[in-house]
């Protein structure tokens, strides 16, 4: 037996009669490949195992008996190894194997949606035999059948690859198709009455080789040929996967996933999918929109003049008069998560240096203190999925940040990393945990105190008993290299438990956190300003003051308000003009009685959106804005990786981009906020943001640059060494995203250089030395973060019928009420149905079966919704799914306790 | 409420303790749940996934490649005609014709009343008395449309009971679950089945009645009917698998 190398080491292999150095573990295919060659395949995904089963990769390989066919997807590279691609004996195999393929392959391609950038079609030109000999009848299928709400497949077209059902079974973990039958009668079938629901159904259409699976949104929307695409990076969720925006007839029709390495791996969620149908919504806001009758809007003055259209120029007058009007601290900018990062930061200056405000907050409430944000040291998305322990302080994962889920799964089933959790119910990763440590709701910060400690737990803490605890504490402190994925594991509890517990596990040494926000671009807002005490470039307030005095003009001096604190201001009648930047908090803020009252008190309230929604019936004047796909830009990730966001399609009637609302309103002020093109914006980041000195955006733009930069990670902006080149079949359908040629002078600045050096100063005048990014020390000297000290007020004690209350966990599905999900038609029923989850020992105690009715009250509200028996759900508490459509969770979440408590009744029937 | 019999349910998870990856007891399953149904019925697939940790497109996608899985109900005796090329050769068309005209009903069909299935099959590997058919997996050798009839005619009166067993499990199956004597099973030991299927190939009473015994059978003849040594008669060719 030779010894095996050492998995990525240099093989040596002959290839067509040249040498070729191959990478020890790898496929001859994936080796012929880098080296230039390619061999013609159907069944091989580079990110999934192979299986030889369509024998079109068929290569002449010398053995002791001489040269045979072997499948070149199939076997591993060997030093010596020599193989022969195009021969008499090759070119038979594929004209047989394509023959073969053909005999019941309908041959419908006019039809199909895959004629023209089909690998069956071009395979068969490349490498088919140009004839076949077979007359007989082709077998007939019922076409097209649904397998699930957003796939279809035409069995007729399909060549049993088993792409599909791999990609279902071995990436996802969710094996609802598998082959049926056999022989000419096999099939990709689901199970009669369950249909393939997965979250990630579409990544079938996409890797298909030929049109048998078809995706609902895009099925007969366009020709291939007639598309024209860019790439882009998805912002439905904060991970930041590459995709290929498809249009055809300026419309948005189709996303593809791109194969970038550190981050999506080539998958994408339905959401991130899906949802473009948004986009194309006829409610897409396209004028400006203010209520015309009653000018100055005083909310508590009863009925409203409705919405109605005006110019720009009026609208943007009005919004200008009443911020001229407001004292500073009596304004508030609530959100920008939607926003590309330039706007983010044109939108975070002209809040400080014009409206002199501190009060700007792209997090909802729902998010966790920006400053513990920005300061815990990070890690990436490939450092978490190769440490030997991640521990998950998150939401579920699967539904918040999908695409981050598949990583983790494949980390924890193929490589070697082992996973925690830490969460007050199942989630989608449950079942890959080493162990899942249920607390109970509110006391997050306590078992997070008992991980990072370095004392044996005796005792069980928030209910999780001592021996879990002690096995987890003890797994924590043996395996160096820590990743915690920190974020909410219910909305239901405040953000101070997530907050304590990150702080307490940052004690831990070489510990590195990914932070599970999930709302878009919600990183980009953090480290460019939009947060209340934090600077551009993660710089706090104090730190950062005379730096951006030196760039900006004078700052607020004192920290502002987040969005909760805003509210409560408003909510008392202290606030005179609301910004509303894309954020909805009627529908997205856990409280959300607060919210109404604070929108209904406040002078005057401006959104800023692209469509009308829950808070806009309380604005004023309602701008709309271009959004993904309409304008260029750039996003930054989870990871704080900033990737480049490309245009593909005009916004809708008069919408404009977020940045040049502001750049209108500080003009309309009298101030020149120096943003005349994002351009002029990247260069004055470029100055002023230490974390982004290095940041091209020439660069991002580029093939070289697809996979974006990281900044903030101690060391440098990496751009990869090499870029794979897309390969054809696993990325077919994205052939020529528009991409730039690599930036003048080759790389420059090479990204290289490290981010402590300071910015390029062009300006003469003598200026002070760059701030420094807040780090740990800074959160430790402020205790938690600046949060408020959470005061739990202690709920009803017990239910009618002797049932304690129970602790509410509220989490979000991946389709939800949200606005983009409720405009996109094709994915607007598939949220959960609302219900409320106990455990069965509950639900007996209350006397109820499930499907029962049951009215929970909180002391802020009450809500009816059935109930149903799950032994997953901790006893005593109740779960239910957060915003789904005709039920708002958040009418009973009371945001600054630490946690909500609900009493459960069961209503009779017909009352 | 779990579909399968309490019994089939503790034989099913003897079966899956006997692997180290439960999925491997899959085949063995779907034959529980075949003997216990009569086919692999949709209720029991979902069972057996959740015992295997499968999803039921799983279990069906397996279950639907072999043949000798039925998705959809089947009539008490299922005919399988061999039209392979020993076979063919000796008339097996001809026959498969005449058996399609008698029940009235073309391979893949069951006759109204219920009682027979009728399939068209690859070698059977009885070529030495070709043309054959099986019936609930009995082999029949050396068929003509005539005996054929003999041979209906019997198993609708119930003559071939003892011989040919209801449609159900393999005997290695019922040995693995500890239905048969002799069984490796983890524990489960259920009674013994009603009906012997250990018959071989050719027994006395069609000897007598229907068909001459094949040559050169080692197997068969009246011994393998012993109680005992069944299994391995099953193994060696009882059974057409
Ligand atoms: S449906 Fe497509 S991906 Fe699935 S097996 Fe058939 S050809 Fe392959
Ligand atoms: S995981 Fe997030 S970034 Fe990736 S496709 Fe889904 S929504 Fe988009
Ligand atoms: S067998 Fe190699 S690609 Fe299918
Ligand atoms: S050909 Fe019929 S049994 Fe072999």
């Amino acid at each position: 037996m030779p010894e095996t190398p050492e998995r990525g080491a240099a093989v040596n292999i002959t290839l067509d009669g040249r040498p070729v150095v191959a990478r020890a573990g790898e496929m001859l295919i994936a080796a012929a490949e880098r080296a230039g060659t390619y061999i013609p395949r159907f069944c091989y995904h580079p990110r999934m195992k192979p299986v030889g089963m369509c024998r079109m990769c068929l290569v002449e390989l010398k053995g002791p008996r001489g040269f045979s066919l072997q499948p070149a997807c199939y076997v591993p590279v060997a030093e010596g190894m020599e193989a022969v691609t195009e021969s008499p004996a090759v070119k038979k195999a594929q004209d047989g194997v394509l023959e073969f393929l053909l005999i019941n392959h309908p041959l419908d391609c006019p039809v199909c949606d895959k004629g023209g950038e089909c690998p069956l079609q071009d395979q068969t030109l490349a490498y088919g035999p140009g004839e076949t000999r077979f007359v007989e009848e082709k077998r007939h299928w019922d076409k097209p059948v649904p397998v699930s709400s957003l796939v279809l497949i035409d069995r007729e077209r399909c060549i049993q690859c088993a792409r599909c059902t791999r990609f279902a079974e071995e990436v996802a973990g969710e094996p609802g198709i598998d082959l049926a039958g056999r022989s000419d009668a096999t099939e990709v079938a689901n199970y009669p009455g369950q249909p393939y629901d997965s979250n990630f159904s579409g990544n079938v259409v996409q890797i298909c080789p030929v049109g048998a699976l078809l995706a609902k949104p895009y099925r007969f929307r366009a020709r291939p040929w007639d598309l024209q695409q860019v790439e882009t990076t998805c912002t439905m969720c904060a991970l930041g996967c590459r995709v290929a925006a498809q249009s055809s007839a300026d419309e948005v029709v189709r996303f593809l996933g791109v194969d970038s390495d550190p981050v999506n791996w080539g998958w994408l969620c339905d959401k991130g999918r899906f949802l473009f149908e948004a986009l194309n919504s006829p409610r897409r806001l396209s004028y400006p929109l203010a209520r015309r009758a009653e000018p100055v809007g005083n909310g508590s003055s009863g009925a409203r003049a409705p919405l109605a259209e005006v110019s720009w120029s009026d609208a943007l007058s009005e919004v200008v008069t009443h911020l001229a009007e407001a004292r500073g601290d009596r304004i508030g900018v609530i959100g920008g998560a939607r926003l590309p990062n330039e706007d983010a930061y044109v939108w975070s200056k002209l809040a400080r240096s014009v409206l002199a405000t501190d009060n700007v907050d792209a997090q909802l409430g729902d998010g966790l203190p920006a400053d513990l944000v920005a300061g815990l040291p990070r890690a990436t998305i490939d450092e978490a999925c190769s440490a030997p322990l991640v521990l998950l302080v998150a939401p579920d994962i699967k539904e918040e940040l999908p695409v981050l889920y598949l990583r983790l799964r494949h980390a924890a089933r193929e490589g070697g990393t082992k996973l925690l959790e830490v969460s007050p119910a199942a989630t989608g990763l449950t079942g890959l945990c080493a162990a899942s440590l249920r607390y109970r709701p509110g006391e997050l910060a306590a078992v997070a105190r008992a991980l990072s400690g370095r004392e044996k737990v005796t005792a069980d803490v928030a209910g999780v008993p001592a021996a879990e605890v002690e096995a987890a504490r003890a797994l924590v402190a043996s395996t160096p290299g820590l990743v915690v994925v920190l974020g909410r594991p219910s909305l239901s509890e405040s953000a101070s438990g997530a907050a304590q517990a990150g702080l307490a596990l940052a004690e831990l040494p070489g510990v590195s956190f990914l932070p599970a926000l999930r709302r878009a671009n919600v990183h980009g807002a953090i480290d460019f300003g939009l947060a209340p005490g934090l600077l551009p470039g993660r710089v706090g307030l104090a730190e950062g003051s005379e730096w951006f005095e030196h760039h900006w003009g004078p700052v607020p001096a004192q920290p502002g308000l987040s969005t909760l604190g805003m509210l409560d201001r408003a909510a008392a009648g202290r606030m005179d003009v609301l910004v509303l930047l894309g954020a909805d908090p009627v529908s997205d803020c856990p409280d959300r009685a607060l919210a109404k009252q604070a929108l209904e008190k406040a002078r005057f309230v401006v959104a800023v959106d692209a469509f009308e929604n829950a808070s806009t019936a309380y604005a004023d004047v309602v701008l709309p804005a271009a959004i993904y796909t309409e304008r260029r830009g750039s996003f930054t990730n989870i990871e704080g990786r900033v990737s480049w966001l490309g245009q593909k399609v005009t916004a809708p009637g008069t919408a404009r981009p977020d940045w040049m609302i502001a750049a209108e309103i500080a003009t309309r002020l009298g101030r020149d906020i120096g943003a005349s093109s994002l351009d002029s914006v990247w260069a004055e980041i470029r100055r002023v943001s230490p974390l982004h000195a290095s940041v091209e955006p020439d660069l991002l733009m580029s093939y070289r640059g697809r996979d974006g930069v990281v900044v903030g990670t101690d060391g440098t902006g990496a751009v990869p060494a090499e870029v794979s080149p897309l390969d054809p079949m696993a990325a077919h359908g994205i052939s020529s995203a528009e991409l730039h040629p690599a930036p003048p002078g080759e790389l420059r600045s090479q990204l290289h250089r490290a981010l402590g050096a300071g910015p390029v100063l062009t300006e003469g005048t003598p200026v002070p030395p760059p701030p420094r990014r807040i780090g740990l020390g800074d959160l430790e000297a402020a205790g938690t973060s600046g949060l408020p000290a959470p005061a739990h007020r202690a709920g009803a004690s017990a239910s009618p019928g002797g049932v304690p209350a129970l602790r509410l966990v509220a989490r979000r599905p991946m389709w939800d009420g949200g606005t983009l999900v409720q405009e996109s038609p094709s994915v607007r029923e598939l949220h959960p149905p609302f219900t409320v989850a106990l455990h069965p020992d509950d639900l007996a105690r209350l006397g109820a079966a499930g499907g029962a009715a049951l009215r929970l009250v909180s002391r802020r509200g009450s809500l009816v919704a059935p109930v149903v028996g799950d032994k997953s759900v901790s006893p005593g508490t109740a779960l239910v799914p957060f915003n789904v459509p005709g039920a708002a969770v958040a009418e009973l979440v009371d945001a600054a306790s630490d946690w909500t408590e609900v009493t459960v009744e069961r209503l009779e029937a017909g009352s | 409420m779990p579909h399968l019999s309490e019994d089939n349910l503790e034989r099913a998870r003897a079966l899956v303790a006997l692997y180290p990856e439960k999925r491997s007891a899959l085949i063995p399953a779907l034959h529980l749940l075949q003997e216990q149904d009569g086919y692999v019925s949709p209720e029991g697939i979902e069972d057996v996934a959740e015992l295997l940790g499968l999803t039921p497109a799983e279990v069906r996608g397996t279950a639907s490649f072999y043949d000798m899985f039925h998705l959809e109900p089947v009539g008490k005796y299922v005919v399988a005609v061999c039209t392979n090329i020993a076979c063919m050769l000796a008339g097996a068309y001809e026959l498969l014709h005449h058996i399609e005209e008698s029940l009235g009903t073309h391979p893949g069909g069951t006759t109204e009343d219920g009682m027979f299935t009728l399939e068209d099959a690859e070698c059977l590997a009885l070529c030495g008395n070709a043309p054959c058919v099986t019936v609930n997996w009995r082999y029949f050798g050396d068929m003509t449309p005539e005996r054929w009839e003999a041979l209906a005619e019997d198993l609708r009166a119930g003559r071939l009971d003892a011989e040919v067993p209801p449609h159900g499990t393999l005997c290695r199956v019922r040995r693995s679950v500890g239905l048969l004597a002799g069984g490796a099973a983890g524990g489960a030991t259920g009674p013994m089945p009603a009906v012997d299927v250990t018959t071989s190939r050719t027994t006395p009473a069609m000897a007598s009645t229907v068909l001459p015994a094949p040559a050169g059978d080692g197997a068969g003849g009246a011994a393998s009917r012993s109680p005992g040594t069944g299994a391995q008669a099953g193994r060696q060719a009882g059974e057409g698998s």
